[in-house]
């Protein structure tokens, strides 16, 4: 069984790639939904701007295809954002996977947008099993301009002025706003962990 | 909150990082991988690779280097010079980059900066500002790469960033020439002008020579990142102890 990756045509996904293979995971890139056979657990990696992305993902029938699925699934930056039900990024409707909406990010007072560095995690759920190890203070690599606002899905935040949805967590589907394949040591555990877990 | 970032940056030139003085008399200080791999380990928060020769030689960067450095760290990394086009970018963020830099072809057609943001998003695209005071004014220069082909461009600093940014630049790294290589401290009065039209983070560069360099830079210029790259090179500060001095001076760090 292995990650299945999955190539929209317009991701990146290199630095993942590169990071699971670090991280001594087994992985295939899947570009299309008929490839899941196989796989026990999916990525879905940044893509650029979200219309774009959303459209090469209904083209491909991903939408339908994870609307019916429950293996654990990981959605990474903007992959995460497509997973809610709309984006403000172009204002389009995404995959609907999980409740709430991405909305512009306001950047602090003194701050500047987008939000990109390096930032601490505040764990909210102590038993969110893509956390295990990793602490309250990690810091972990950002770069985003939308995000989505905590709520009852939020598993940890980070502080960019007001609390910013790092990880969130809804069944079997979780996404993470920073991007563990450039995160360091925090973020390999974070891979590490996705590979492991049972949901 | 945010954490302010240590950014060495690697010159490189035909595979190897090089550093001169004054964009001149460039020196082999060693191979891509072994160093990126050295800074990551040492707590660098990101990496630029920086191809001096690419714009003036009218070649660009070759990914093979950039996938290269993309399989081993696991820290983010920029790709600078030479990139002329949505293709050339393309293929430098597909083979592991997280972020291009445009400098030179964004002087010669502004408007890459504007299909650079919309095919990869904003955050993707850095522009590199190379600036000092020609007539009582910060204005930018072009073709830095190769001394021969140094040109002066005409445009103001500080309206190039603001116009920059318009176009959907993510990030700004300004290199202030006058400092390039000295070690004399950061050109605080210059990043404190840009730091007023800068809406996007904002990263220092030339003229680290001193931990308290980079502590004036943060303070003063509240930039959001300082790069440096002969004192890294050289051994003059190694990030690890910087970042641990920075920490204890108040500075917000990632450890």
């Amino acid at each position: 069984m292995s990650i299945g990756l999955i190539d929209t045509g317009c991701a990146n996904l290199a630095s993942v790639r590169f990071a699971l293979e670090r991280a001594g995971l087994t992985y295939r890139v899947i570009d299309t939904p008929a490839r899941m056979a196989g796989c026990d657990r999916f990525i879905l990696p940044g893509v650029g701007a979200a219309g774009p992305a959303m459209r090469r993902l209904r083209t491909a029938g991903w939408d339908q295809a994870l609307a019916t699925d429950t293996r654990p699934l990981l959605g990474i930056c903007l992959g995460m954002q497509m997973l809610f039900e709309r984006s403000a990024e172009g204002e389009v409707a995404c995959l609907g996977l999980i409740p709430g909406a991405i909305e512009k990010l306001p950047p602090p007072a003194d701050g500047v947008w987008p939000h990109m560095g390096w930032n601490a995690l505040e764990i909210l759920d102590p038993d969110e099993p893509l956390l295990a190890g990793i602490e309250t203070g990690e810091h972990v690599y950002f770069v985003h301009g939308f995000y989505a606002p905590p709520g009852p899905v939020t598993a940890a935040v980070c502080d960019y002025g007001r609390p910013v949805s790092a990880l969130v967590r809804h069944r079997h589907i979780a996404g993470c706003q920073f991007h563990p394949e450039r995160s360091g040591a925090a973020g390999a555990r974070i891979l590490a962990n996705f590979a492991m877990s049972s949901r | 909150m945010l954490a302010r970032r240590i950014i060495p940056c690697l010159d490189v030139r035909d595979g190897r990082v090089v550093k001169g003085v004054r964009f001149r008399d460039h020196e082999d200080v060693g191979d891509i991988v072994d160093l990126a791999r050295r800074y990551a380990r040492e707590g660098a928060d990101e990496l630029v690779f920086y191809d001096i020769a690419a714009s003036a030689r009218g070649r660009t960067v070759e990914p093979e280097w950039v996938s290269a450095v993309a399989r081993e760290l696991d820290i983010p990394f920029c790709v600078a010079g030479g990139i002329r086009s949505v293709d050339d970018a393309r293929a430098r963020l597909f083979a592991g980059a997280d972020k291009i830099s445009v400098n030179t072809p964004a002087l010669e057609d502004p408007a890459i900066i504007d299909r650079l943001a919309a095919e990869f998003g904003s955050q993707c695209v850095v522009l590199g500002v190379d600036s000092r005071i020609i007539e009582g004014a910060w204005r930018v220069h072009q073709y830095t790469g190769d001394p021969d082909k140094t040109v002066i461009g005409h445009r103001r600093t500080l309206d190039w960033i603001a116009e920059g940014i318009d176009r959907g630049a993510g990030e700004v790294v300004l290199n202030c020439m006058d400092q390039d290589g000295v070690r004399d401290g950061y050109d605080i009065e210059q990043l404190q002008a840009v730091r007023q039209v800068c809406s996007t983070p904002l990263i220092a560069s030339g003229g680290a020579g001193r931990k308290e360099h980079f502590k004036s830079v943060f303070e003063l210029a509240k930039v959001e990142g300082a790069l440096a790259a002969s004192v890294f090179h050289k051994g003059v500060i190694e990030i690890g102890q910087l970042k641990a001095w920075l920490g204890g001076e108040g500075i917000r760090v990632r450890p």
